[in-house]
């Protein structure tokens, strides 16, 4: 049994927003400059050389990348040796969100669903958590903007539909899209599980480090084929015409029941913000 | 070809821009996003005064980051505009010329655009950091209990922008992605 206080949790959290809010990944950032040498459109290339200048600057001047800081999303795995000390984990969790929003100027975005009532300080947080082997807690940030959240779409299709139905439902979802999520986007893909899993799914996609394909060579096969179906809608970067849709389209799988074949397309910004840390 | 601009804009001078042309805009906008386009409309629907005059006015579909000491304001990028499709043809109707946003417009809004001679100009979603530089002060004018969503008064220095919708019928759009469609 391993022992681990709560406030080291909380630390870990403020330090994972503050960064992943103001710093993108290098995954992210060396997509856009490769797109940005091979876009056909005058307007991608100009859209994304600005992309990779915001990010450039907001990583040197510790500002938000975007203004819309997201949902908190968090992603947590516990060691089931792990005994946590010092008060309440998920009490330790929202303030980590609570401070690292306030201390970064980042925007307070939450709100009560029918009244619009801002809870001013962007908690709750998004937390899933997990238990797994060993004695360690694995956390990781991934503030969620809802541009993108917006485009997101559950399909719950017939067995019928096949390999060839899933792919036209996820290509589908980015076509309606158009310009709204902030192209280039990355394409998050849960197929099988029950409904709720399959976003769930889609959106744990979205940590994986951008434009890494799937272990599994059938998923990686079809995350190609999509990828390029994708970027030949010619919607392009935000949505003004060009060959750079998606930065990557990426897919988890589970079983799921024979009455069913759900799939959950989650869609994510170019601003595909996910930080990870271990404790 | 670029068009440098200043707002309030003039309608003689928005005829001239076309779907595709750059824009550098300078001068004074105003911030609105969907709870602040839901209190307009309510204060029209009432018969009372707007917090500003509209007439001739940019509002651009933003909820900025609180700024960092020192700073004028925090970043500032466009949000999704689709949302505001619902608001924006009444307000078009008052005298607003120009909207600055990201994303497709519905048919009722383009309508309203070509009927008033307005203008609406995409800016780059996601390069909030970027935009915040164009940004010289920032004053919130009305609806101080929104936070982010109240409306503020915006001295922007050349605000990088694309005419994405205009009063000609021209919409990037449509034409942008017909052109790269495979």
């Amino acid at each position: 049994m391993r022992e681990i206080n709560v406030q080291e949790v909380e630390k870990t959290v403020y330090d994972l927003f503050q960064s992943a809010c103001c710093e993108i990944g290098e995954d992210v950032l060396h997509l856009l400059r490769e797109r940005q040498k091979t876009e056909e459109s005058p307007f991608g290339r100009e859209v994304l050389r600005q992309l990779i200048e915001n990010d450039e600057l907001a990583a040197a001047r510790h500002m938000p990348i975007c203004q819309d800081t997201g949902m908190a999303v968090i992603f947590m795995e516990v060691g089931q040796d792990v005994h946590f000390t010092g008060g309440d984990v998920n009490a330790a969790i929202e303030e980590g969100v609570r401070r690292a929003y306030r201390d970064g100027c980042f925007r307070a975005s939450v709100l009560s669903p029918l009244e619009r009532v801002n809870t001013k300080d962007n908690t709750p947080a998004i937390v899933h958590m997990r238990i797994v082997p060993g004695d360690k807690v694995t956390l990781t940030a991934a503030p969620k903007g809802f541009g993108s959240e917006n485009m997101s779409k559950l399909w719950m299709l017939t067995p019928s539909q096949g390999v060839e139905g899933v792919k036209n439902a996820i290509v589908e979802t980015v076509r309606l899209a158009g310009g709204n999520p902030c192209p280039p986007v990355v394409v998050g893909v849960g197929i099988g599980g029950t409904a709720e899993v399959a976003m769930l799914m889609a959106k744990h996609s979205l940590t994986r480090e951008c434009g890494t394909p799937s272990d599994d060579p059938m998923l990686a096969e079809m995350e190609r084929e999509l990828l390029e179906r994708i970027n030949s809608l010619g919607i392009g970067p935000q949505g003004l015409g060009g060959r750079t849709t998606a930065l990557a389209v990426h897919i988890e799988q589970m079983p799921t029941h024979i009455a069913g074949l759900p799939v959950a397309v989650n869609m994510q910004c170019h601003a595909a913000r996910h930080k990870t840390a271990t404790i | 070809m670029t068009h440098e601009i200043t707002a309030p804009l003039d309608r003689e001078q928005i005829a001239k821009l076309h779907a595709g042309d750059s824009v550098l805009l300078t001068g004074t906008i105003y911030t609105g996003r969907d709870a602040a386009h839901k209190r307009l409309c309510a204060l029209v629907e009432q018969g009372k005064e707007l917090p500003f005059d509209i007439r001739n006015q940019v509002i651009y579909y933003a909820g900025p980051c609180p700024a960092k000491p020192g700073d004028a304001i925090g970043s500032c990028g466009p949000t999704t505009s689709y949302r505001m499709d619902a608001y924006a043809p009444m307000l078009c109707d008052l005298g607003l010329i120009g909207m600055i946003g990201k994303g497709q417009r519905s048919e009722p809004v383009c309508d309203a655009i070509r009927r008033n001679g307005g203008v609406y100009f995409a800016a780059t979603g996601g390069a909030g950091a970027l935009i915040a530089t164009s940004v010289k002060s920032a004053k919130v004018i009305a609806f101080e209990d929104l936070g982010t969503e109240a409306i503020r008064e915006l001295k922007v220095e050349k605000l990088p922008l694309i005419v994405a919708i205009d009063c000609h019928g021209g919409n990037l759009y449509e034409e942008g992605p017909a052109k790269y469609r495979r």
